[in-house]
């Protein structure tokens, strides 16, 4: 059960191996979390993951699960494993991929599996979820959408494309979860220092992994519907979004 | 028309029950539940049998801070339209009564017969069964015990659908007072009254200048009245720390009333007012650093150096907060966080450690009240234990409150103190054994009484009682 200030004790992290994802737990085992899930194909990555969390909190329960975003036949079943184990208080839908634009522009497999990950596998694993939570009365879906959701742009309008759907899917599962006791969060970070994006200019108002979890449990200690990532970004965005399309294109982000 | 009859009254269909948000008073952590509220014994019967497979709990009118009477997914059973009075013996001072019925209905009842309930907290909307589950204290607790201990018998409705009588002395009873409902719901209890010549209350007031100087003054002259408590100043800082004005009364004798006032004529009246409810649109932050500060300050220099024999209403002298329905709002949509702990006599320097640190940080509580336990009670989770009580309210949404809180528990858990359970939304697990002693006891009854674990709240989740 999550406490008075919304922290959880079991935590679900569907793309284990993320940073965020990662980072996310890391915080919450420092507060309440116990039980820790990390779901992702299996690699030494995750379970690399795995064990720098068991090294953080030794007694915690941390297991890792294997879950593809890809195969989204398989989430009913991987899913309802983890959540047949005992409540889940938050499950973060924390995986997806960049993609890299110029190339998936050219060849668009490679978009299509951009899509398929980012929005088709999130929206299948957050549909599973959702009823899930739903069953048990109680807790928190986070999703980890993107500030390039919120205007495409020339440079990842793939990546950004796919988001914006997510992030579409997300608001509106968070209206139809309304009085359910289910509690779904988006979390719209902007340029997040990681292996991702490592290599690629930073754009102004870049942010860690670390930042994105402290927005993150601050956002769930208010039950927040949106959280953006530093909180600059909303006001910044909400220009930038009205921003006359000649205008916003010259702009260096 | 042609005459139709009445459809038969059905039983509480706990599958059809409507799911709905069920938050604690502090309104931190709301989650949806069935809600249902059986109207007989036969249909509390069959809502403990139909709880399905994430169980129930019993809930009486909420006042619990934190998550006792919630349970996610599962079923809330709202007892109070199980309400009846059966029986009051008004020579012997005992009431029969179901577990639905409010303290302020037996006030109102029992009154005018010359009696009054044995305990009560510092809310007259509580039932008894909440009453029994949460084993309350009052500002009688060092004279007169828990609410439990004026419990005669009662009637309790276990997992398996079976209504047991259970007395003091019985590991049942014991594991049911203050067991937060987890062992079974309360059906119907018999309490021992307290006579009263008037519904009026002698009060003395004095101020303590420190908490030193509080705990000298309750130390010395506790004993000497039947109802004590103080109010603290927790934003006082330095010379100040601790600063706190002390309350306390007795009933007062039909003597003690002046001649000339109405109160003569009628001196066991009792017709509590109520001011319009708080809206429920406040916003966070009304009761912080400054409002509360300026509060604290006015209330501390309000207060007599001393006075004595002041005579006051019984509802004014209990149930100040009870004259505002719905007062829990004011602390906005983020809700309020109830600490309650205890420490042995002995362990003074915890308690003044504790004082400091609360007030160091700022921490904006008005409702701080602390006061002097008795004898610990039979009751194996029982809050009480002789020694110091600190009761704080605090908004949800103060910054670092989750962490100070953790370091108080730990100072808390180091002194052999505990925090109490009707109001903890966020105690840490792994605490609890260390402040229950009596935990393991209580989880083996469940586990033989209750092996399907139908009884189970949030509360019960979060800490694994």
């Amino acid at each position: 059960m999550k406490d008075a200030f919304g922290a959880p004790q079991s935590v679900l992290v569907l793309g284990g191996a993320s940073e965020i994802g990662l980072a996310v737990a890391r915080r919450m085992l420092v507060r309440r979390a116990r039980a820790v899930w990390l779901a992702g194909r299996p690699s030494p990555a995750l379970d690399s993951a795995a064990a720098s969390l068991r090294a953080l909190r030794p007694g915690a329960d941390v297991r890792t699960v294997e879950f593809d975003a890809l195969d989204t036949g398989s989430h009913e079943e991987v899913l309802g494993k983890v959540f047949a184990e005992g409540d889940v208080d938050l499950v973060l839908l924390a995986f997806g991929v960049l993609g890299d634009q110029a190339r998936d522009e050219r060849e668009p497999a490679g978009a299509v599996r951009v899509a398929q990950t980012n929005y088709t596998g999130a929206v299948s694993a957050g549909l599973v979820a959702a009823s899930a939570l739903r069953g048990q009365g109680h807790g928190s879906l986070v999703v980890l959408s993107s500030v390039a959701a919120e205007r495409a742009r020339r440079g990842n309008f793939i990546y950004g494309s796919s988001k914006a759907g997510l992030d579409a899917f997300a608001q509106g599962l968070g209206e139809a979860l309304r009085g359910t006791g289910v509690h779904v969060m988006v979390v719209r970070p902007g340029f997040v220092r990681s292996r991702m994006t490592a290599g690629l200019r930073e754009a102004p108002l870049a942010t860690t992994p670390g930042a994105v979890a402290a927005a993150v449990e601050s956002g769930l200690r208010h039950r927040a519907s949106t959280v953006w990532v530093p909180g600059a970004l909303r006001p910044a965005m909400a220009v930038l979004r009205h921003l006359p399309r000649p205008l916003f294109r010259r702009l260096p982000l | 028309m042609p005459p139709t009859q009445s459809p038969p009254p059905d039983l509480a269909a706990p599958a059809d029950a409507p799911a709905v948000p069920v938050s604690g008073w502090g309104r931190t952590a709301p989650t949806v539940a069935r809600l249902v509220r059986p109207r007989s014994y036969d249909e509390a019967v069959a809502a403990v049998r139909g709880c399905g497979a994430r169980g129930g709990i019993p809930r009486g009118l909420g006042r619990a801070y934190g998550d006792a009477a919630q349970n996610a997914g599962g079923a809330v059973l709202d007892m109070t339209a199980l309400d009846r009075i059966h029986a009051v013996d008004a020579a012997g001072g005992v009431v029969l009564c179901d577990a639905g019925v409010s303290l302020h209905r037996l006030m109102q009842v029992l009154l005018p017969l010359g009696w009054f309930v044995p305990v009560t907290p510092g809310t007259r909307y509580v039932t008894v069964g909440g009453a029994i589950g949460a084993d309350i204290h009052g500002k009688n607790h060092h004279v007169c015990g828990s609410f439990s201990r004026h419990v005669l018998s009662l009637e309790l409705l276990t997992a398996d659908g079976t209504i047991r009588t259970v007395a003091p002395g019985d590991p049942l009873f014991e594991a049911t007072c203050g067991g937060m409902g987890l062992t079974g719901v309360v059906l119907t209890a018999s309490l021992r009254l307290q006579p009263v010549e008037t519904s009026w209350m002698t009060v003395d007031t004095e101020r303590a200048r420190d908490l030193d100087d509080l705990m000298a003054r309750l130390t010395a002259t506790d004993h000497r009245h039947r109802y004590s408590v103080a109010w603290i100043d927790l934003l006082a800082r330095g010379a100040a720390t601790g600063r706190a004005v002390l309350t306390r009364g007795d009933h007062a004798p039909r003597a003690a009333l002046p001649r000339s006032r109405r109160a003569r004529r009628d001196p066991l009246e009792f017709r509590p007012s109520r001011l319009p409810a708080a809206p429920s649109f406040l916003p966070d932050g009304l009761l912080g650093p400054t409002t509360v500060g300026i509060f604290n300050e006015l209330w501390y220099r309000r207060a007599p150096r001393l006075r004595t024999g002041e005579l006051q209403r019984l509802h004014a002298f209990f149930h100040p907060l009870d004259g505002v329905p719905h007062w829990n709002r004011v602390y906005g949509r983020s809700g309020f966080v109830q600490y309650q702990f205890v420490v042995g006599y002995g362990e003074e320097e915890a308690l003044r450690r504790i004082v400091r640190r609360i007030s160091g940080r700022r921490c904006p509580s008005f409702l701080a009240v602390l006061k002097r336990f008795g004898d610990g009670d039979p009751g194996w989770l029982s809050f009480p234990t002789a020694g110091w009580t600190l009761a704080l309210d605090l908004p949800a949404g103060l910054p670092g409150l989750d962490g100070l809180l953790d370091e108080l528990d730990e100072e808390v858990a180091a002194a052999g103190g505990r925090v109490y359970l009707a109001k903890d939304s966020r105690l840490r697990p792994e605490l609890l054994p260390a402040m229950y002693p009596r935990l393991e006891e209580f989880r083996a009854l469940r586990a033989a009484l209750d092996p399907r674990g139908v009884f189970t709240s949030d509360l019960s989740r979060r800490l694994g009682l």
